[in-house]
């Protein structure tokens, strides 16, 4: 298990070796700072918790900032944990970049999707809709929210209200290329959340290393 | 687009195409890859659109085959094609060729430029 902290940048596309067009993800990873390492003694489980983009010395707490202090570091904006990691390749204050990864890795990218305000079903639950004109006084509302007999709806009936700004893990996309210089990440296909926005890149947890 | 964006892909963009517009003839030098074998396969008709910039930019390439229209768009920046030689340039008065579809023999020509 590797993971990394980063912003995404936004998409472009990159040819591969046999001149195939590649729909890529570009995301500055890095650099991170480790935080803290927890440990099972301690801590009841075994984790680094990195940090990435500094904060504001204004709107850090106290807390937070003697927390960085800690590893001689500002507070950061974005701070997470890795579990599954071996313990012993991480160092308190040790700054990771984007080479932890290389070209051809497996990875799984953690965002907060786009939010798309109050929609109905049609968007949310991806209802089919009714027709739109000939008379018809059903468009894109709800339809039926189940049988009659039941006397009360079942839950998890899909209905209109906020849709998206919540947490969500793409799986299984491919590292397509590594800039360790200028701490870039090019992930085969889309992320969660709109540009400039957090993400965690972790290795993917369906896919075995090799 | 963010500046990063487009640094990433800086390396990737070709800079030895000769400049064409929508009415142009082309030859384009395909790389066709057979088994082990890799030949070049000349494709030349006439440049119907070119739309898009940066690394996504493309080119649509208009040809009669066998009296059967056909039409290839290929990314400019691809590095399958080895080269791209302009045999004609054309003088049109829009951006887009699409009018040449319902055009055929002698109607579908396009007047030399003088550039």
């Amino acid at each position: 298990m590797k993971g990394i902290l980063g912003r995404k940048i936004g998409m472009t596309q990159v040819f591969g070796e046999d001149g195939t067009v590649i729909p890529v993800t570009v995301i500055q990873a890095g650099p991170c700072v480790v935080l803290q390492k927890k440990a099972v003694e301690t801590d009841g489980y075994a984790a680094v918790q990195v940090g990435y983009g500094d904060q504001k010395q204004s709107r850090a707490t106290k807390a937070e900032q003697g927390h960085a202090a800690k590893a001689n570091t500002a507070a950061k904006r974005y701070v997470r944990e890795f579990r599954g990691v071996s313990l012993d390749d991480y160092e308190v204050g040790q700054e990771i970049g984007a080479d932890v990864f290389s070209a051809g890795d497996v990875v799984d990218v953690i965002g907060k999707s786009k939010g798309k305000g109050y929609s109905g079903p049609v968007k949310k639950h991806n209802q089919s809709r009714g027709p739109m004109a000939h008379g018809s006084k059903y468009h894109r509302g709800v339809g039926s929210l189940g049988s009659i007999a039941a006397n009360r709806v079942f839950k998890g009936q899909g209905m209109a209200g906020r849709m998206g700004g919540e947490r969500r893990t793409v799986q299984n996309l491919e590292v397509v290329r590594v800039d360790a210089e200028k701490n870039l990440l090019l992930i085969k296909g889309s992320v969660p959340g709109p540009k400039n926005s957090f993400v965690t890149v972790r290795s993917a947890v369906k896919v075995q290393p090799s | 687009m963010s500046t990063l964006l487009r640094e990433v892909v800086a390396d990737q963009l070709r800079s030895d195409l000769p400049s064409f517009r929508p009415g142009d003839t082309l030859r384009v030098h395909v790389k066709v890859r057979e088994g082990q074998r890799e030949r070049i396969q000349v494709f030349e008709g006439v440049v119907i659109r070119r739309r898009g910039s940066g690394i996504s930019e493309t080119y649509t390439v208009r040809k009669i085959s066998y009296g059967v229209g056909v039409e290839r768009t290929f990314p400019l920046h691809t590095p399958k094609v080895e080269k791209i030689d302009v045999v004609r340039r054309g003088r049109v008065r829009r951006a887009k060729l699409y009018y040449l579809r319902g055009l055929s023999g002698k109607a579908a020509r396009i007047k030399e430029a003088m550039r």
